[in-house]
């Protein structure tokens, strides 16, 4: 055998984007203990044995929360295109495709949480980081535009690394369209959850994210505008303990709650019937 | 001049700043302070003023001229309390109908700890969302530094203009070639594939208008008459305009 090989990294299924039929066990990147497939799906992709969080795919995540074969996917067909011609970016975005099988980084539609109706969208962190260009910007705005249309509420699971370079000032400007139509659907009287998950920064923080009437966030989430680093390094000191996790973020009043994986769907059904009721 | 060398002269010593523009432009400006929440932030310098005869509620990025004046106003990068400020005086203008004018030049956002904590991501998005639908008519101009979510903020406009020798985008050219290519001197080649000049940007249909530098009088007749015209539209069509300008963005 050749030495390189003991030094490989294990793949996990999650890292590698897709289930591998033959690996059985996935290797937690905490503890490194080995979980079968199986038991993590059970867990919901929180290792049973150290608590770690697993990153989890946008249709999983729509899978673990929404009722079972409730959910409908609108605005499938949305596919990038390197507008500006910006250099590697068409092969960033066939990569992406290939590694999350996915067209985009966010996936939108209509579903039912424990039976109550809700339009739902989840962005995915394998396609380049969960970033916002033109098509995620777009896919967003269209489901609130629908939702107001439809007098839904509308649920986003965020994971992002904030505004995607490769579509330049198109990019950025997604987060004020965004944010136009969360405000329309929020004129209207339409509630919307946000769920915060690790991590979610940039633009994509400093847009939607933080617009929730009820901001939720998953337990050790990074949730901040700019990046650990540009900040180390600009300041040129460490960060302090618990910095820019959900728990501080909590702390500082820009969450309202930090929902274990395993309660989000039953916290955020009830949430809806609240909702529900009192807009009847 | 390339693409990376208008964005280092936005950068420059020497160059006019927020204040300077005002001072150009608004006549009798009183500067009004404070977010009444938090602080003052003085990388914003906001206030009231007339623009001919029209009055005006005025906020500017201000970065200063020398060291001093530079370390005073944070070298115009505002924390969460400046766009908070700049949002409580926006407000007010669409209480008393007045329009907003924009002087942005910043190279973004404050990065640090306080600035995490007192919620920058929440700031600028409260900016998009509540300037999206002000019932008051908004122009944001670009003097010198668009730099990023902190530009952003103070340009969710009616219409977006940029100074000829300005710039305005998502990352500087120095983080996108090193996030993409671990190499900062590759920042001319970011500068030039990242489509930041105003030409480019008007280009692509992003920004309204190209404004020759050094003519102040020039600049202030086109934008008293650009708020003369946002003015006598009807509010609800104004609004409904600002939304179809960004929604049509990429699509």
């Amino acid at each position: 055998m050749e030495l390189r090989s003991l030094f490989i990294k294990a793949n996990n299924e999650l890292e590698g984007g897709g289930l591998r039929p033959r690996s059985r066990k996935i290797t937690c990147r905490k503890c490194q203990s080995l979980i079968s497939v199986s038991r993590m799906r059970k867990s919901n992709f929180v290792c049973p044995e150290c608590g770690y969080y697993f990153p989890v795919r946008a249709r999983r995540r729509i899978l673990m929360i929404t009722d079972k074969r409730s959910f409908i996917e609108l605005d499938a067909d949305l596919e990038s295109r390197n507008i500006l011609d910006f250099p590697g970016y068409d092969e960033k975005i066939t990569a992406a495709i290939e590694k999350s099988r996915e067209k985009e980084g966010v996936i939108c539609g209509v579903a039912t949480i424990q039976g109550f109706k809700t339009c739902i969208f989840a962005m995915d962190s394998n396609f380049m980081m969960g970033s916002m260009g033109a098509v995620v910007g777009e896919k967003i705005t269209r489901l609130f535009e629908y939702a107001t249309s439809h007098k839904l509420p509308v649920l986003g699971v965020t994971v992002s690394g904030g505004a995607r370079m490769q579509e330049g000032m198109i990019s950025l400007m997604q987060m004020s369209k965004v944010s136009a139509a969360v405000k329309r659907h929020s004129n209207k009287g339409g509630l919307y959850i946000v769920l915060l998950t690790n991590p979610t920064t940039g633009g994509v923080d400093a847009s939607f994210a933080m617009l929730g009437d009820i901001t939720l966030a998953e337990p050790g989430a990074r949730v901040g505008f700019a990046g650990p680093r540009v900040i180390e390094k600009s300041l040129n000191q460490a960060l302090p303990e618990g910095f820019q996790k959900a728990e501080r973020v909590l702390e500082c009043g820009f969450i309202d709650e930090i929902v274990p994986r395993s309660d989000q769907k039953d916290y955020i059904g009830r949430l809806l019937e609240l909702h529900e009721v009192s807009n009847e | 001049m390339n693409d990376y060398e208008i964005v280092t002269a936005a950068r420059g010593d020497g160059r006019l700043c927020a204040r300077d523009y005002i001072d150009l432009v608004v006549k009798d400006f009183m500067e009004l302070h404070g977010d009444r929440l938090y602080g003052d932030d003085k990388a914003i310098v906001s206030g009231l003023g007339w623009i001919g005869d029209i009055p005006v509620t005025v906020i500017g990025v201000q970065k200063g001229k020398s060291l001093e004046e530079r370390v005073e106003h944070n070298f115009g990068s505002a924390h969460p309390e400046g766009y908070r400020k700049a949002l409580r005086l926006m407000k007010q203008a669409e209480k008393f109908r007045r329009p907003v004018l924009c002087f942005v030049d910043t190279a973004g956002a404050y990065c640090g700890i306080d600035a995490e904590e007192h919620g920058q991501g929440r700031a600028i998005a409260d900016n998009l969302a509540q300037m999206s639908d002000l019932k008051t008519p908004i122009l944001s101009i670009v003097i010198g530094e668009g730099g990023s979510g902190g530009a952003l903020a103070l340009s969710h406009a009616d219409r977006i203009w940029m100074m000829e020798d300005a710039y305005f985008s998502v990352v500087s050219p120095e983080s996108c070639a090193n996030i993409l290519w671990k190499d900062t001197k590759r920042a001319d080649e970011a500068a030039n594939a990242l489509a930041l000049t105003a030409g480019k940007l008007y280009k692509l249909g992003l920004i309204d208008r190209i404004c020759p530098s050094g003519q102040g009088k020039e600049l202030t007749m086109q934008i008293k008459t650009e708020l003369q015209e946002l003015l006598n539209t009807p509010v609800d069509e104004l609004v409904e305009a600002r939304y179809r300008k960004f929604r049509r963005v990429g699509y």
